[in-house]
């Protein structure tokens, strides 16, 4: 017997590539899962949080298979802070704000990147670190400061464009740095004590950078297993099968199922480079997750010509969430989107309020957009 | 922005950094410092984001992947992304 919600995700289904796989992936976790036995899985990754709710994948899941949605949306566990410290450098120092589309529509104090623009500051999208090095090579005369986020998915490009940058001698332009590392993320979520996980998608294009070592400590020392996934929906729903498998044997291990994209070694280029600019901050702000040891980027003194808060006087800002959000109780999976008081009213992805309705992987701006969608179809 | 984009190498060169790629008849120079190990030749398929291709795909993931841009939504926002990149050879 198959409730609403099943019905409607088997529904969904038929657009699928191969719908027949996905059906059998969803009957081996309900064969899995089958019993008393609560199963909670953190999906880390922000395209993973969008990939499950535009293809309603948890319409597919039996009740005691539950998703928490992760630290792992860039633009989500970045402080407000750092969004006015890098606009004043656009509005007090002259300099070009180069960002992201993700970024350009974060709240900061006085408005995001976006109505900074509107209000004649300079702010500019790019697509890639890369454009902001162009921007500076056109504008010889400015400072152009690229507003640098992601997690090791994006860094190395970051790292890639500061090398790019000395060896063809840009002088005028520097980086804002707020990349931060996700293993220090999982471990401050693991060491909760408010959350129980059971085991982790792990994230799919990080790990084609970091390889598949370094999530071992999760597997070792916290007996939690972690399946590295792809994207698609039969990825995600195979990577669950994969946990409970994990899970009913009692192993805790670390396994590959995105193995097309991900090699376990990782990516040594990437590595080697991320190792030559940046080191590690000794600690760093995450929105919702608080202060977190080692668990950010900064560039390393040999690279201070094109740092940021080396060049300019960068205010620390302290910006509380609004106090109704209730965006650090929906990152760590205490509460859904929709049970916060803002959702849907006062915070939508027009206007957003906290940043988890900002950037289309943020928890609350997937569910917005598709589950309510979905319902009011 | 943990999607990446499939492109098709095109030609590689002149710069040994970069590399031109189609994606949807759409050309534009991508960044390949991050497969310095690999052998990259015309007609491999890679995955890009901000504008660096991260590493090697099959065809057929390619078109799974394109696909999947497409039913995420997100294959227009990829498009423009392709079609922003503004970064040229020396």
């Amino acid at each position: 017997m198959r409730t609403d919600s099943e019905r409607r995700g088997m529904k969904y289904v038929d657009e699928f590539r191969d719908p027949s796989l996905i059906r059998q992936a969803a009957a081996e976790i309900r064969r899995l899962a089958a019993g008393e036995r609560q199963f909670r899985i953190m999906e880390v990754c922000g395209g993973h949080t969008h990939a499950i709710y535009r293809f309603a994948l948890e319409d597919l899941l039996p009740r005691n298979v539950e998703l928490i949605h992760g630290p792992g949306c860039p633009v989500c566990v970045l402080p407000m802070g750092r969004v006015d410290a890098g606009l004043s450098l656009a509005v007090e120092h002259g300099a070009i704000f180069a960002s992201f589309g993700d970024v350009m529509r974060v709240p900061g104090r006085h408005g995001s990147p976006l109505q900074h623009m509107a209000r004649g500051v300079d702010v500019r999208m790019v697509y890639s670190p890369l454009d902001a090095l162009e921007l500076a090579r056109r504008h010889p005369d400015r400072q152009v400061v690229f507003f640098a986020i992601g997690f090791e998915t994006t860094a190395p490009s970051t790292a890639l464009t500061i090398l790019r940058a000395r060896s063809l001698g840009v002088t005028n332009f520097s980086v804002l740095s707020n990349h931060v590392t996700i293993l220090p993320a999982i471990k401050a979520v693991l060491d909760s004590p408010d959350m129980r996980l059971d085991g982790f998608i792990g994230p799919g294009h990080v790990s084609t950078v970091i390889g598949c070592r370094p999530y071992e400590f999760i597997a070792r020392h916290y007996r939690k297993p972690v399946v590295i996934a792809g994207f698609e929906p039969v990825d995600l729903l195979q990577s669950i099968v994969m946990l409970l498998q994990q899970l009913r044997e009692g192993r805790a291990n670390v396994e590959n199922q995105y193995r097309r994209a991900v090699p376990s070694e990782g990516n040594e280029p990437a590595l080697r480079a991320l190792d030559e600019v940046f080191e590690l901050r000794p600690f760093f702000e995450w929105r919702g997750l608080g202060f977190i040891s080692q668990s950010a980027l900064k560039i390393r003194a040999a690279y201070a010509q094109w740092d940021a808060e080396r060049r300019f006087d960068v205010p620390s800002v302290d910006v509380t969430d609004p106090v109704a959000a209730q965006c650090g109780e929906v990152l760590k999976g205490a509460l859904k989107p929709h049970q916060c008081k803002l959702f849907g009213r006062e915070c939508t992805p027009e206007r957003p309020v906290g940043a988890l309705m900002v950037s289309s992987e943020g928890a609350c701006a997937a569910y917005y957009t598709h589950v309510l969608q979905r319902e009011s179809s | 922005m943990c999607l990446a984009i499939p492109g098709q190498i095109v030609s590689l060169g002149p710069d040994p950094h970069l590399a031109i790629v189609e994606v949807s008849k759409v050309r534009r120079k991508v960044n390949i410092d991050l497969l310095k190990g690999d052998s990259l030749a015309a007609g491999d398929w890679v995955l890009i984001h901000v504008g660096f291709a991260m590493t090697k795909i099959s065809d057929r993931d390619a078109v799974e992947q394109l696909r999947l841009l497409a039913m995420l939504g997100e294959d227009e926002q990829a498009m423009r992304e392709l079609e922003g990149y503004r970064f040229d050879a020396d």
